[in-house]
């Protein structure tokens, strides 16, 4: 059982916030999805190594040197607040 | 038979002979758009202007005597999660309602060095998260057959626009049975290619260990003209494989004489709906009949994809959308307070029920102290599903099960109950975990709407899953049928 505690803690992490209707309701939703996913306790998986991915992945290396870029003002265009060539957000410090 | 309704194929030979122009096909299919629209709701965003003038563009390189591609000239619809330069990209959330990619996604660069007509973005469930395309932020889309019931989910704008002529192919992308269900809903065919077969450069990520890209089509060769434009290797995507690509048309022969199929028990029992399970037996005593030796076979593990699947990818997805803070594009809340209050407001204004659910549930599943309880032991049994995929492959050649346990269901059935729309991907969702390729054909209706069945591959086994549905095709006509 997924307590409200846990789903507040679970939100913070997520960087979300949630009213206290969202929090009963994910609080009993996630309780049965969990539930339901306890089945997967029933197999015994000691020896059987995790699968992330299908395929044997490689990192995907160029060379070290300066190349062709996209234009800032296109890296730019879609900041919902800028201010020259900088992403505006509120005062951290 | 209307324009709109024809094949790729049929449109290019009467682009060939000059029967009829590029920008008279475009026309056509906005003219059906203008007809429909308002009661299927299929797009998201439409691109009439760019259409028209590259339609124009392929009439005029054909008129000079230029040497064309297939699809030269062919309208195409793309699911709103793939980047379009300059055109609004939202994967159907208030989060990205108004950001314009400065980029293309790989498949739409191949879509445009095949000089197709790209006609528009359709609507999807929230981040390609849903089973019935009724998670979107803007408007839930209608299934053409019967405009109370879903198309299905998460591509049910790209399914719908194939299936009611709003386009003639399209793009979607399957997570867990995404382009094969709504394939299934909407009675066209709809195919999830190998993982790592078509670039997912440039489509907006859900969970990077299970997307893929795949083709909508009205009919098998369609489905194989499509995939030999988006399928080959890409640089840019560390996911993609190094595979020298087929011609895969050369693999649509109607002799399937000693192919052998494996039924596997767990898709045939408990939950799939009797009628689908009788028009899935009437498509195996075809098979039977055109010499392919089909036998009952088991995928034990069948019954662990659902909570596996529901581990792994929110777990993705939690990750993956971490990068919606608003502070680089899309959506920002106003007024927050200091900058973690505006992360906080930007995601929770921003994104849907759906989405906050499985990015809780991802979250959880990845924290300390059910870490490997959950997603560690998910992915152990992703292992034990892989492994079944490949005993039965050692013995079959295609695997052969219904798409879905029903058919497309009223709006708003299973929208209270999670866990009840995660059920309709059960037949689906084993196929992305262990990467393989499936499509979903048209195989006849049950109460009057479509069902799909489904045939799955080994790895890079496209050419095997085409010549078999090819061959279905050619000796049924449920591909023919039209919604009303």
């Amino acid at each position: 059982m997924i307590s409200i505690k846990d789903v507040e803690h679970v939100a913070l992490l997520a960087r979300l916030n949630l009213n206290a209707e969202e929090k009963q309701l994910y609080a009993r939703q996630l309780s049965d999805i969990l539930d339901h996913a306890r089945k997967l306790q029933d197999l015994n998986t000691g020896d059987i190594p995790p699968t992330a991915h299908v395929l044997p992945l490689q990192n995907v290396f160029r060379e070290d040197k300066a190349d062709k870029h996209m234009p800032v003002d296109k890296v730019l265009t879609n900041a919902p607040d800028r201010q020259d060539n900088f992403f505006k957000v509120p005062k951290i410090v | 038979m209307p324009l709109y309704y024809s094949t790729a194929h049929q449109l290019h030979d009467m682009l060939v002979s000059k029967e009829i122009s590029a920008e008279e096909i475009t026309r056509a299919v906005f003219n059906r758009i203008e007809q429909v629209e308002d009661r299927i709701r299929a797009y998201i965003t439409l691109t009439k202007d760019q259409a028209i003038s590259s339609a124009r563009s392929v009439d005029k390189a054909r008129a000079a005597g230029e040497e064309l591609p297939p699809l030269a000239g062919i309208p195409v619809a793309v699911k709103d999660n793939m980047c379009t330069q300059g055109v609004r990209t939202t994967c159907a959330s208030k989060i990205l309602y108004n950001y314009i990619p400065p980029y293309n996604a790989a498949v739409l660069e191949r879509l445009n060095e095949a000089r197709a007509v790209i006609i528009g973005k359709t609507n999807l469930d929230e981040f390609a998260m849903g089973s019935s395309c009724e998670n979107s932020a803007f408007f839930a889309t209608c299934n053409p057959w019967d405009t109370d019931r879903v198309p299905g989910g998460s591509s049910g704008g790209s399914a719908a626009a194939v299936a009611v002529g709003e386009a003639v192919l399209a793009l979607g992308s399957d997570t867990g049975g995404s382009i094969r269900q709504p394939a299934s809903f909407c009675g066209v065919v709809g195919m999830k290619p190998t993982y790592g077969a078509v670039s997912r450069y440039g489509l907006v990520a859900y969970a990077s260990s299970l997307d893929q890209i795949g083709p909508f089509a009205r009919d098998v060769t369609d489905c194989a003209w499509l995939l030999n434009v988006i399928c080959g290797h890409d640089p840019k995507d560390s996911t993609s494989a190094p595979y020298d690509t087929p011609d895969y048309t050369s693999f649509l022969k109607e002799d399937i004489k000693s192919m052998k199929i494996g039924v596997p028990r767990e898709y045939m029992g408990e939950g799939i709906d009797p009628a689908v399970k009788e028009v899935i037996r009437k498509a195996i005593n075809v098979y039977s009949g055109l010499g392919a030796v089909v036998e009952e076979t088991t995928l034990p593990h069948t019954e662990y994809a659902l909570p596996a699947y529901y581990l792994i990818a929110p777990a993705e997805a939690s990750s993956n959308l971490a990068r919606y803070d608003g502070v680089r594009y899309g959506y920002r809340a106003e007024n927050a307070g200091d900058l973690a209050d505006m992360f906080m407001q930007t995601r929770s204004e921003g994104f849907g029920a759906e989405v906050k659910r499985r990015i809780m549930l991802g979250t959880y599943a990845l924290s300390a102290g059910y870490y490997d309880a959950y997603y560690n032991q998910a992915l152990k049994v992703r292992t034990l599903i892989k492994a079944d995929f490949d005993r039965a492959f050692e013995k079959f050649d295609l695997l052969l099960g219904p798409t879905s346990p029903v058919t497309a269901f009223k709006r708003g059935e299973k929208m209270d109950d999670p866990l009840q729309m995660y059920m309709v991907d059960i037949c689906t969702l084993a196929v992305n975990l262990a990467g393989i390729p499936a499509i979903s054909i048209p195989a006849g209706m049950a109460d009057k709407l479509p069902v799909g069945l489904q045939l799955m591959g080994r790895p890079f086994g496209e050419g095997d899953i085409l010549r078999a549905a090819y061959a279905f095709e050619q000796n049924t006509d449920h591909h023919c049928k039209l919604p009303e």
